[in-house]
């Protein structure tokens, strides 16, 4: 960004780590927070990293909000699933899901949702076909999953990042 | 860690979530012997990175906020670190599987995305 603060995101993450570290909160440790937040960042530059904007913050609430949901509820499926709770037959696989979000922060977070959902499991991602390999432990319906993952996940994804 | 007394309410919520927070780990390392094949086993201890840990930190956030009577919130960098770092290890181990079934021939190897 400015040459002032290259990367504001980051000295705000570093900045709140540091109080959270130091909590309770003096005038010491907020000086301190604020040039760890505002020096340590100028190392950046040296891995060259993308500059990420981040945009649309109602989308990123929903999307939080729906991952909780589902990490919630795939925690009681697979639990589930593992105490031989569940009835019927289950059927394990793999599913392919062709994805158009091509952000590299995108992917990172998407990668994140995925593999923090039990029952998901991020196998491969090719990125010249932009197809997403992953692993389903309760497959019961393939095609809900694609669209599962490109409507709750890809969606808001590309709307934050775009 | 003695010596503290804990109102009666804040003690038999920070037991219920702590003792829940470990059920779900427990059941996860449940899964990782009772699941049968490599990618079946890895959906497993993600269980306990996942409910499992928010469970406890939110009972030890509890603890030291009431113990020390003030918000101790900094049990939550223990939540943000391990959801962040945990997929790193678990693709990783992933595309090794997948690397290793694909180029022994395996009859469960993935197939290509």
């Amino acid at each position: 960004m400015s040459r002032f603060l290259p990367y504001p995101l980051l000295s705000l993450g570093l900045f709140a780590t540091w109080l959270l570290l130091n909590a309770p909160v003096t005038p010491a440790t907020a000086f301190l927070a604020a040039l760890v937040g505002w020096l340590v960042p100028f190392v950046m530059p040296a891995l060259r990293p993308e500059t990420v904007r981040v945009r649309a913050p109602g989308v990123i609430l929903r999307l939080a909000g729906h991952v909780l949901v589902d990490v919630v509820q795939s925690n009681i499926d697979v639990a589930k699933v593992i105490l031989g709770l569940r009835r019927g037959t289950r059927r394990t696989g793999f599913v392919s899901i062709p994805l158009d979000l091509r952000s590299p922060y995108g992917l990172a977070v998407l990668s994140i949702i995925l593999t923090a959902t039990p029952g998901t499991l991020w196998i491969q991602y090719e990125s010249n076909s932009g197809r997403l390999l992953l692993h389903v432990l309760d497959l019961t319906d393939g095609d809900g999953w694609v669209r599962r993952v490109k409507d709750r996940y890809e969606r808001p994804l590309m709307e934050i990042f775009s | 860690m003695t010596g503290v007394d804990l109102p009666v309410w804040a003690a038999w919520l920070v037991v219920a979530l702590a003792l829940s927070g470990a059920g779900f780990s427990l059941v996860g390392a449940i899964g990782l012997i009772r699941l049968r094949t490599f990618y079946e086993r890895v959906h497993a201890p993600t269980l306990g990175a996942t409910l499992g840990m928010t469970l406890i930190v939110a009972a030890s956030i509890l603890y030291f906020s009431v113990a020390e009577g003030r918000p101790v919130l900094r049990d939550l960098l223990i939540g943000l670190f391990l959801t962040v770092t945990t997929p790193v290890t678990l693709i990783l181990l992933g595309r090794a599987a997948t690397y290793r079934d694909r180029a022994e021939g395996n009859a469960d190897a993935p197939p290509d995305p």
